[in-house]
């Protein structure tokens, strides 16, 4: 009652042409169940009020009535475009508090399967904004690629989407046999559609003039709005936790971290952004030769997971870098199986709270564009 | 800057505002603050030359029993450095001053906080509940927290 209350004041005090628009929560170009409030003058955004909440299925709540392993699956659910990054933070959080020493050959299918899901991440994202910006054929491109990548997650979980692969510690299973060979026919796939795709969509004259210098995002901006992976990237600030803050075996690969340099425009507009995503595939692609040559044949992938996960009092925040940015895992322990409190600080949440600050000004079909530039999922932003 | 450096610089500007750094391995070290002093205190993290924590990760609220705790994690993207802060309030009057105008992150972290724990963050702009219903009654994940049965009619729990 409170909110229908405060809209009518608001109502009263717009001027005659200026309008209220209500875009969501079923709508494809939200990219899930979102609702945006958008205030028009004519064609051009005003203000825009983000509302939340549709997707929210109390997920912190749950994590404090179940035990570790059980959360795993619920983690999945949150960022379900790329599970297996999902995982990686809870399971290193956990290790580090457990003390746990992850064997070689378990950081090495953790950094493949995780750039190979950071791969089908990016496509999504670009495929659904070249849809956003009316562009269909990249689309089926990026779709056809990406059912290779899940062929081969299938074969190493089980599932296509939803993994449940990573364990504390360990591993749920072990590679098979034609894996590295089905990596790297993968690889060389995405490297001919993402080639296709620059002349198709990123260099089309039309696209370009669709996403040049919308939605300009200042680095100053980003910061202070604790954004965070392609979104800060493409506003040029060289900032990647893979670099910065090597975790895992981050540090013996050899990759660049692209940014936006403002080809085409400004530095931060939706094109920035996409072109940060394009050339991430081709850095996860080297990442994954890299870690395919140096892979010890040999190793047991559960030899230490530990039968039963109590971790001592205290507290850890552990974060990684996901295809959409930082994800953080907050966990504080009591000393029994369950978790005191865990927060997750979800990417996209985040990400997201800059809209208002970014689509001012902007025409209105801009503000689709620059709502898919930022490549959010629901079910990472309610929990 | 290790966290007993961050505490000691602290310590020489805020005395007795800023109470204890706990440092317990494997756990994160962090700095528990009075919470009356916390903007002031979050400003001069953020601005001062040899802090620079222009980076808020998270923050988090927490129902600890009598008390309500709030939780920062900053980070500073020029020095790499990063410290816990922490802050309780009693859970009568759970009253924490409002970090936005310093990190406008904390918007959306500090609706999320009210929303769940009811941490009510003086100085917010519009601090209304973000992923519950508009309507929603009480705080759900406060550990002494009931479920309703029926929310406008329909059944909840």
């Amino acid at each position: 009652m409170s909110e229908k209350k405060r809209l009518d004041l608001e109502y009263s005090q717009l001027d005659s042409d200026r309008m209220r628009l209500n875009v969501g929560p079923q709508h494809p170009s939200t990219h899930g169940v979102l609702r945006l409030e958008v205030e028009i003058d004519g064609e051009i955004v005003t203000e825009v009020i983000p509302h939340l909440g549709y997707l929210h299925r109390s997920f912190e709540k749950h994590c404090e009535k179940m035990t570790y392993p059980q959360i795993i699956p619920y983690i999945d659910r949150m960022d379900y475009i790329s599970a297996m990054n999902n995982e990686w933070p809870y399971v290193m959080a956990l290790e580090k508090m457990l003390d746990i020493k992850v064997p070689e050959k378990v950081e090495y299918i953790r950094v493949i399967v995780a750039e190979l899901n950071r791969i089908a991440n990016h496509q999504i994202a670009v495929a659904t904004f070249g849809l956003d910006a009316g562009a269909f054929t990249p689309f089926l491109f990026f779709f056809r690629d990406r059912e290779y990548i899940i062929w081969i997650l299938e074969k190493l979980s089980g599932a296509r989407l939803l993994y449940n692969y990573f364990r504390v510690g360990g591993l749920a299973g072990d590679t098979y046999p034609s894996f590295k060979e089905e990596c790297l026919n993968v690889i060389e796939k995405v490297r001919k559609t993402n080639a296709e795709v620059m002349d198709l969509l990123i260099y089309n004259r039309i696209f370009i003039q669709r996403t040049a210098n919308v939605g300009i995002l200042t680095p100053e901006v980003a910061v202070n709005y604790a954004c965070s992976g392609p979104v800060l990237r493409g506003s040029g600030l060289r900032y990647d936790l893979r670099k910065d803050e090597p975790y895992s075996i981050y540090d013996r690969f050899d990759f660049e971290v692209p940014v936006g340099k403002g080809e085409v425009g400004f530095v931060g507009d939706c094109w920035d952004r996409n072109i940060v995503r394009m050339q991430e595939m081709e850095q996860s692609c080297r990442i994954i030769e890299q870690a395919l040559a140096q892979m010890p044949e040999t190793g047991d992938v559960k030899a230490n997971v530990p039968k039963r996960i109590k971790p001592p009092k205290g507290e850890v925040y552990m974060r990684t870098e996901n295809p959409k940015g930082d994800l953080g895992f907050y966990i504080v322990s009591n000393g029994t199986d369950k978790p005191e409190r865990l927060k997750a600080r979800g990417t996209s949440f985040v990400n997201l709270s800059v809209i208002p600050e970014i689509s001012k000004g902007y025409m209105f079909a801009d503000l689709i564009l620059i709502l898919g530039s930022i490549d959010i999922v629901l079910g990472e932003v309610d929990r | 800057m290790l966290p007993n450096e961050i505490f000691e610089k602290l310590r020489s500007v805020y005395s007795d505002q800023i109470i204890e750094l706990i440092e317990n391995h494997p756990s994160d070290s962090f700095i528990t603050v009075n919470a009356s002093a916390l903007f002031e205190i979050c400003h001069s993290l953020r601005d001062e030359a040899f802090f620079m924590f222009d980076y808020l990760m998270s923050l988090t609220g927490m129902d600890l029993g009598e008390n309500l705790g709030v939780v920062y994690h900053l980070y500073s993207m020029q020095l790499k450095h990063k410290i816990v802060i922490k802050a309780f309030v009693p859970k009568e009057q759970p009253k924490v001053p409002s970090v936005e105008r310093i990190w406008r992150t904390a918007d959306w972290h500090e609706r999320e906080a009210y929303d769940l724990i009811g941490v009510n963050f003086e100085g917010h702009h519009n601090l209304i509940r973000i992923l519950l219903p508009y309507d929603w009654e009480g705080y759900p994940l406060r550990k002494d927290y009931t479920a309703p049965e029926m929310y406008h009619g329909m059944k909840v729990s």
